[in-house]
């Protein structure tokens, strides 16, 4: 999502200006109020954007009104950063709301369970006030069997819901939506852990043709009714996209791709075969299904992959725009000749397993590429890498129109970094993850600065930088000097003292999100922020050096920022507590048009 | 979670390093960063030190695997999970089985893909089970020991642990019986 100003912000800034702007009271308007708003609304609606919106909002009350009355798109970065009240208050005509909920590091376990982000008092109150409600979107919330269940019969027109890395719901609440929501076009259910009720909710659609349009599944960790799914894929005739889980075969998916050749996004689910090749029956015409899937564009799935299909998917690889084998665990041998045919891609994700050798070939063939991520087959710390710096510099002289790259490996040269920012100007998304804590170039044993530091300094667009191995202040430095158009920064292990958080904070202006972890940042680095905490959406520090004194510090002198601080772990030896009763594990914080909020867990303390 | 081996790292590269940084930070940062990681308990689950730092850039040879600190490398679990899936399950048929041992009263449980081959998984049955089952050689099979690890394969014969190819065993092994005493002569010695 390129922009990303939130209801929060934009609603600090409008109580900020119009405050400065009283109505007048002696002049009347020269049009009644109405006749203006009408204008203003049909003017508005040609306004999508959220930037637009929020700027709009601010020329006047009247136009604030109308701005109101004419946003059907709310996106919220932080559920925490306002109430439902006061959105159901703001806004009166919402059809879509975007909910984000935990901060990222949560995804790793950095956060305890039961911290908070639910869905719950906000399906209650979006059920109240926008029974019109079409599209719901959250990201890292809570969301129970009850909230769907609320959701479904809330929403007569439902249409749309998405669900990312959200959990504490299961099947039983997946099938009550595919059971209520009549109108239903896009049901994505996305990175979620869905608990197994051992409902058949494929079964749950109701008879007849159906709206859908998207249909994503992949997550969801137990058998599905396959019968039911192809009865339903073949009365769906909007479907375009379909991602199934790994408990669908290829034989299964054979049939499917059948019943839907006009799919254009296909998640493929297992990809490997049940079949016994020794009965001698004839194996379905893989590539033959795929080639009559003249519209597909987009492939994902390979959850268990049996690399003697794989050529399959070749009749439909010169269309591909975009394909993710991160969950194959693919050899060079097997994928270089699949990539071969794959000029169009721009987005790919794969795991190391294809090692330089594929990256290489994916630096031959791919020109349009703009997104790559690389994730490691062993996710850890003394794993072999294979891939490096050799990979990433291939990538980058060979997919010039480079715009964002995740790339996780165990050794990286500053040479290899350097290459990348000099060769791919179009960076706005540069994360590199070397996986050994504080190593340093492999090759010249100096720290990681310089590569980091011609990245802030040549990737003009940058707007999303983590960084990784051994770095210095120095590092911060550059970014504080460079990194001017830097939103979000992701930091670990990183660093040696206090000026390396100053750095950031006094330098990186329209920074919004920081997340820290175990780096030796404390108070005198924290307190140097003071000036930027009511602009950013949230910082998260976890085992730095902070004091309770310094966190408490913030909170009384940003009322609008909500700053909490917990520990990773329950039990608190006795005998430390004296000793650490100051130290502060994790510090969260964020700002809040509301204040704190009531549902904080008690592990959390709110200073 | 910086422990006591952490900071000696960091000693080590200060000494060697030039680098650029305000005067009079560092020597107090240092102190200080040593007084916290002494003062504050260790939360996380990691018991030891590190032992392959990297002061010049060459990685030492592998040590015993490091515990792995909590969230790190930061790899959502949901995608763990699932590459771990698929290298039990891409190995066909037998993955976890039984193992019994004559005179134990309780069974075990291995994962037979955990393995590459048989002494491998001699010695974790061995550690399992508290007993030694000797040599293996062609002609006499398992010399020396009371003890003979058979299994069950595919067609429900009992055969002798170590005869076929690894890959061939990984297969068809449905489960393991480590046979005692008079029951074994007949399989384990040189028959």
């Amino acid at each position: 999502m390129a922009e990303e100003e939130d209801l929060s912000e934009m609603t600090n800034d409008v109580e900020r200006h119009l405050k400065l702007d009283p109505p007048k009271p002696s002049s009347s308007p020269p049009c009644p109020s109405h006749v203006l708003e009408n204008v203003l609304e049909n003017v508005l609606k040609f306004l999508t954007t959220r930037r637009d919106r929020n700027a709009v909002s601010l020329v006047s009350r009247s136009w604030h009104h109308v701005e109101a009355q004419t946003r059907f798109e709310v996106f919220i970065g932080n559920c925490y950063s306002l109430s439902p009240a006061r959105l159901t208050r703001r806004f009166t005509r919402v059809r879509s709301l975007f909910l984000k909920g935990k901060p990222r590091f949560a995804d790793f376990n950095l956060m305890p369970p039961d911290w908070g982000a639910q869905f719950a008092p906000w399906v209650a109150a979006t059920a109240r006030a926008y029974p019109w409600l079409e599209k719901v979107s959250l990201k890292r919330m809570f969301v129970s069997d009850d909230d769907l269940a609320l959701l479904a019969v809330s929403f007569p027109g439902f249409k749309e819901l998405v669900l990312l890395c959200c959990e504490g719901f299961g099947t039983s609440g997946v099938a009550v939506v595919a059971n209520k929501c009549r109108q239903l076009k896009v049901l994505d259910l996305i990175e979620s852990e869905v608990t197994d009720d051992e409902v058949d909710w494929i079964s749950c659609f109701p008879e007849g043709e159906t709206h859908l349009e998207s249909l994503s599944f992949d997550c969801v960790e137990s058998p599905i009714n396959f019968k039911a799914l192809e009865g339903l894929v073949v009365r769906s005739p909007c479907l375009k996209k379909l991602r199934t889980n790994r408990f669908v075969s290829l034989e299964e998916l054979h049939t499917l791709m059948v019943r839907a050749p006009q799919l254009t996004s296909l998640g493929t689910g297992a990809f490997s075969s049940t079949h016994d090749g020794a009965q001698g029956e004839q194996e379905p015409d893989y590539a033959s299904a795929f080639r009559a899937c003249r519209s597909l564009v987009c492939l994902s799935g390979f959850r268990e992959l049996t690399a003697e299909y794989l050529p399959a998917i070749s009749p439909v690889c010169a269309n591909l725009t975009s394909l993710n084998f991160s969950y194959a665990n693919i050899s060079p041998d097997v994928f270089k000749p699949i990539i071969r045919n794959c000029h169009n891609i721009r987005v790919f994700w794969a795991l190391d397993s294809i090692c330089d050798e594929g990256l290489q070939a994916v630096a031959e063939t791919c020109k349009e590429l703009r997104e790559l991520r690389i994730f490691p087959f062993d996710p850890s710390e003394d794993s072999e890498g294979p891939v490096s710096g050799l990979g990433l510099q291939a990538i980058s002289e060979g997919c010039k129109k480079l715009e964002s790259i995740l790339y996780f490996c165990q050794r990286m040269t500053n040479v290899a970094v350097t290459a990348m920012s000099e060769n791919c100007p179009q960076l706005t998304v540069f994360r590199l993850c070397i996986m050994g804590r504080h190593r340093p170039d492999h090759v010249t044993g100096k720290p990681m600065d310089d590569g980091f530091g011609a990245i802030v300094k040549n990737c003009k667009k940058l707007t999303r930088l983590a960084v990784s191995g051994l770095l210095t202040d120095q590092a911060f430095s550059l970014i504080g000097e460079y990194g001017k158009l830097i939103r979000t920064l992701s930091v670990a292990f990183a660093g040696d003292s206090d000026m390396g958080l100053r750095y950031i904070l006094e330098g990186c202006p329209k920074l919004e999100k920081l997340e820290i972890r175990d780096s030796p940042f404390g108070d005198v680095g924290l307190r140097s922020g003071m000036h930027r905490y009511n602009d950013m959406r949230f910082v998260w520090m976890s085992s730095c050096r902070l004091s309770r004194g310094a966190c408490r510090d913030i909170a009384h002198t940003l009322p609008s920022v909500v700053v909490e601080a917990f520990g990773s772990d329950d039990d608190d030896d006795d005998d430390d507590e004296d000793d650490n009763a100051d130290y502060v594990e994790t510090l969260y914080m964020y700002r809040s048009l509301d204040g704190p909020r009531k549902d904080a867990p008690k592990f959390v303390t709110i200073l | 979670m910086e422990n006591v081996g952490v900071c000696d790292e960091f000693v080590n590269l200060k000494a060697t390093e030039l680098r650029l940084g305000l005067p009079g930070t560092e020597d107090g940062g240092e102190e200080e960063r040593q007084k916290v990681s002494c003062c504050k308990s260790n939360k996380r689950a990691f018991p030891e030190t590190e032992k392959d730092i990297e002061s010049t850039g060459k990685t030492k040879p592998a040590s015993p695997p490091k515990a792995q600190i909590v969230g790190w490398p930061p790899v959502r679990s949901y995608r763990k999970n699932n590459i771990q899936t698929k290298k039990n399950e891409s190995e066909g048929q037998g993955m976890y089985v039984k193992v019994s041992m004559d005179g134990a009263p309780y069974l075990r449980k291995i994962d037979l893909t955990v393995y590459k081959q048989y002494p491998e998984l001699m010695k974790s049955l061995e550690n399992m089970f508290k007993f030694s089952v000797g040599e293996y050689c062609e002609r006499e099979r398992y010399k020396g020991s009371e003890f003979v690890p058979t299994y069950e394969d595919k067609d429900g014969d009992w055969m002798l642990v170590g005869d076929v190819p690894w890959e061939m065993f990984v297969s068809s092994c449905k489960r393991l019986r480590i046979m005692k005493g008079s029951e074994a002569k007949g399989l384990g010695c040189g028959v």
